[in-house]
């Protein structure tokens, strides 16, 4: 009994770290209409900030206490000059181009973090006065965790108080359900929303310093908390503040006692305790219908190759079919990748560009397919031929489940419940290692031998991508294709002709999805392993990346997007140490200077001429 | 106190001078010219889809592609955001209403005020309850709780909570019970008293000639006739070709 009671209470200290981050982010998605994918970020540097000054002024209650103040102010200036650099820009773009940009700003951030504060996990100090613990029915329990149980409903009190009885407050509230309102009667949007991205970027700082006592502070904390506030804040419904308060607490008790029940997949059941949530109340606990978001991607038809498009796409089908002739071994691995990369980000494509879908854990499909090849062959001792037939099997029947649920919903609802499923999906290979090898994956998935030459291997993925993409290409133009179309551009008119939009959508979520495992297939045997980072949230983003590069109106645009990213990765980016930094920096500008990407800007070039 | 611009008394308050608009490839209005005096209440009317929310919208700086001279008080302000036009003293009403519906009447008016301005009158809550009466009851009460013509007071009080000098006034009668109608006139002229300058689009003639001093008609994003209001009700050729239906 006692035992279940101090479960339930550090349920609860978790839960007020998990309100305080979330009600930042969801006070910053009320006003701005973007979720903010750095706002883990801010968190993290919260903490690295908090641990040094603490490790320098923490000695005294004050110290302590003021070092955690100014760790939460220094993220809330970061947050606001991100606003005014980067967010400012994006408020009306597709909402693609805003994840994606602020992704842009994770990516900085984790190497710029692990350049000043170095790799290691730091262990900070405990907060003076608050060492011991209390005595709870013959348990004992953390003092400081008791303070932060305790901070959780003073922090929604005060927010309470300052939007319900501040100038500033109400400000805040007009500019979210009406911005061009307010601004007529003279209200800065501006500088509302700079004053909003501090508030939610020091909410997360505050979060992040106060974990520096309770747990060491590391690198991974950015993604961990941010997939954590995700789900509490589309719990708790997005924008809603005491929503995220009661999704936090429900979710900290899920913990508490998951882990109790399934030590394995606590991870599972957070994330399909969200998608239940969203199946059963759409706009979460506390959220409010909104008419539907526009399309992300924006809806210049698809154009139909021609017949020197097709000539074109022959020759270079032919030249790539020469190139092992003509090039060594590691270019010849490199062109290996680039086309399986390929028909990855083309598979993402039938989503986004045909269905208007944006998927942000489309590598889900990738990885699964990639670990149905590899399970095959280390369980079954399947031959290659066979693995390469299961994974887009495998993949496709995940992608099948997934997307019952995720179809359900478009907009930014679709793409948090993509990542959701990819999330589920990485913990099953992270966390279940006695079958997945759990971190350190399986190895040893090598070709059989007669395809082991590089070059034979090449011509195999070379043919099997060929394939798969002619596939693809002839969904999107037969009527299947046209009604994804009909029911991006407006699934009201394409349901009033009798297109059964969501189904629809079903499929092509399967079919990308075998698509896109058929490429991780292909992928396992080219490295002769798999990891559950395949199915990370950023190879979801790299595939994103190689859309946004090639454009996204085009259905050349991925494949020349895959391989111009691949080239960059392969070449450039890792000859650094800084690889990250400069793939955020390069989303960040290519989100603010291409909004339709590299050919979408070179066609208008064209239209123009 | 800044010395005012030479003539800045005898030159009109609002300017607009060859005003154009486009709404993506659509070009909406093509050349827009109109004038507002001082302490003048001049009526903008024109069918529907003449462009009369589009000229409103365009002045205040709402338009997305916008093009052509605006001046108010002397100054240009046609490149000018919105909140910096609010900020000089204009004030709009847009004819949606669009009320801040989670926000109760007194955070509404509270997000209308602005700082007291020199030469045009100042308004209070106290005022406004006091021009608008069946507000002042609902002090307390949220925006999704209040009828048509409340939210239609409400929003003209908290354009008023500005102290703006001049007022573009989008439709205020539009679908409105006729004895709120008259008192949404009853209150316009009480502000035309107070030396207020008004805007007022209309396609209600009778509402426009109960309160305005001057028209300009609107046709196809064009003002093709311009005068007194008591001409345009005088003249039915004109109304005949620009207003019927
Ligand atoms: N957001 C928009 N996008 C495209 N066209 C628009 C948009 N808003 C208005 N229009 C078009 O611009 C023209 C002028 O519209 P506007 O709303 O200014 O007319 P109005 O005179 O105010 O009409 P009403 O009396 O119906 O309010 C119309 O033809 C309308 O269809
Ligand atoms: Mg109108």
């Amino acid at each position: 009994m006692s035992f279940l009671l101090v479960q339930a209470l550090s349920g609860l200290a978790t839960a007020a770290t998990l309100f305080l981050v979330s009600s930042g982010l969801t006070i910053v998605f009320g006003v701005t209409r973007i979720v903010n994918f750095a706002h883990g970020s801010l968190c993290m540097i919260g903490a690295y900030l908090g641990w040094s000054l603490i490790e320098r002024f923490g000695g005294s209650v004050g110290g302590f206490w003021g070092s955690v103040a100014l760790a939460s102010l220094g993220a809330g200036v970061l947050g606001a000059a991100m606003e005014v650099g980067l967010l400012r820009r994006l408020y009306r773009s597709p909402e693609l181009f805003q994840l994606l940009g602020t992704f842009g700003v994770v990516l900085v951030v984790q190497d710029a973090v692990a350049w000043i504060w170095g790799p290691e996990d730091l262990m900070g100090r405990r907060a003076p006065g608050l060492k011991g613990s209390v005595d709870i029915l013959g348990q004992p329990f953390p003092l400081y965790d008791l303070v932060l149980i305790g901070l959780g409903p003073l922090v929604l009190g005060l927010l309470w108080l300052l939007f319900t009885r501040t100038r500033w407050g109400v400000l805040v509230r007009a500019a979210t359900q009406d911005r061009d309102m307010a601004s007529a009667l003279g209200v800065d949007p501006a500088r509302l929303f700079t004053g909003v991205l501090f508030l939610g970027s020091a909410l997360a700082g505050l979060g992040g310093a106060l974990q520096v006592p309770r747990e060491a502070v590391n690198l991974h904390m950015d993604m961990a908390m941010i997939v954590e506030a995700f789900v509490v804040v589309v719990v708790g419904g997005m924008g809603s503040l005491t929503g995220a308060f009661l999704a936090a607490l429900l979710i900290g008790q899920l913990q508490a006692f998951g882990i109790l029940v399934f030590p394995q997949i606590t991870l599972v059941l957070v994330f399909l305790f969200m998608a239940v949530v969203l199946v059963l109340r759409p706009h979460g606990l506390m959220g409010r219908a909104e008419e539907a978001p526009p399309a992300a991607a924006t809806a210049a038809p698809v154009l139909r190759l021609g017949n020197r498009g097709g000539w074109i796409a022959v020759g270079l089908l032919a030249l790539l079919a020469a190139a092992p002739l003509l090039v060594g071994d590691y270019a010849v691995i490199v062109l290996t990748e680039m086309v399986i990369l390929a028909l990855f980000a083309a598979s993402l494509h039938v989503l986004i560009g045909l269905g208007g879908l944006v998927s942000f854990g489309h590598a889900a499909y990738f990885g699964l397919g990639a670990y149905g090849a590899a399970l095959l062959v280390r369980h079954l001792g399947a031959p290659m031929p066979l693995a390469l037939a299961g994974a887009p099997l495998v993949a496709g029947l995940g992608a099948l489940i997934a997307g019952w649920f995720c179809v359900r919903r478009s907009g930014l609802y679709f793409a948090m419940l993509t990542l959701a499923f990819a999330q589920i999906t990485w913990s099953v290979a992270f966390q279940w290692s006695g079958f997945t090898g759990g971190d350190n994956g399986l190895l040893g998935i090598w070709p059989s031998a007669w395809a082991s030459g590089k070059a034979v291997y090449f011509w195999l993925t070379l043919a099997l991508c060929a394939g798969a993409l002619a596939l693809l290409r002839r969904a999107a133009f037969a009527p299947f294709g046209y009604a994804l179309r009909a029911g991006r551009d407006s699934a009201l008119r394409a349901e009033s002709v009798g297109i059964d939009v969501r189904r629809h959508q079903w499929f092509a979520f399967a079919l990308a999805g075998s698509a896109a495992g058929l490429a991780g297939g292909l992928y396992a045997f080219a490295k002769g392993s798999v990891f559950p980072t395949l199915m990370a949230v950023s190879v979801s983003v790299d595939a994103l990346v190689m859309i946004l590069l090639g454009g996204v109106q085009t259905v050349s645009g991925p494949l020349a997007g895959a391989a111009l990213f691949h080239l960059l990765e392969s070449q450039v980016m890792r000859a650094t140490d800084l690889w990250r930094l400069l793939l955020g920096l390069t989303i960040v500008a290519l989100v603010l200077l291409f909004p339709r990407g590299v050919v979408g800007v070179l066609s208008s070039r064209r239209e123009r001429s | 106190m800044t010395t005012p611009a030479p003539n800045a008394s005898t030159d009109p308050l609002l300017r607009v001078e060859g005003l154009q608009v486009w709404y993506g490839r659509a070009h909406i209005l093509t050349g827009v010219d109109l004038a507002v005096g001082r302490g003048e209440v001049v009526a903008l009317i024109g069918r529907n889809g003449a462009g009369k929310t589009t000229t409103l919208k365009a002045i205040m700086g709402l338009a997305e592609s916008r093009q052509g001279g605006v001046t108010f008080d002397g100054r240009p302000i046609g490149a000018l955001p919105p909140h910096a036009i609010a900020r000089l003293g204009l004030g709009y009403v847009p004819e949606d209403r669009r009320i801040f519906a989670d926000l109760t009447v007194d955070e509404n008016l509270e997000v209308g005020r602005q700082p007291p301005r020199p030469g045009a009158p100042h308004w209070t809550p106290d005022r406004l309850f006091e021009l608008f009466p069946n507000l002042a009851a609902m002090r307390g009460r949220r925006g999704t709780r209040m009828s048509g013509g409340e939210q239609q007071m409400l929003t003209l009080a908290r354009t008023l909570m500005g102290n703006p000098s001049l007022l573009l006034l989008d439709e205020p009668s539009e679908g409105l019970a006729p004895i709120i109608v008259r008192q949404m006139a009853d209150a316009v002229r009480r502000l035309k008293a107070e030396g207020l300058s008004v805007l007022v689009s209309e396609q209600n003639t009778s509402f426009a000639a109960a309160v305005a001093d001057r028209a300009s008609v609107l046709e196809k994003g064009q003002v093709r006739w311009s005068g007194r209001m008591a001409d345009l009700m005088a003249d039915e050729t004109v109304r005949r070709t620009y207003l019927a239906v």
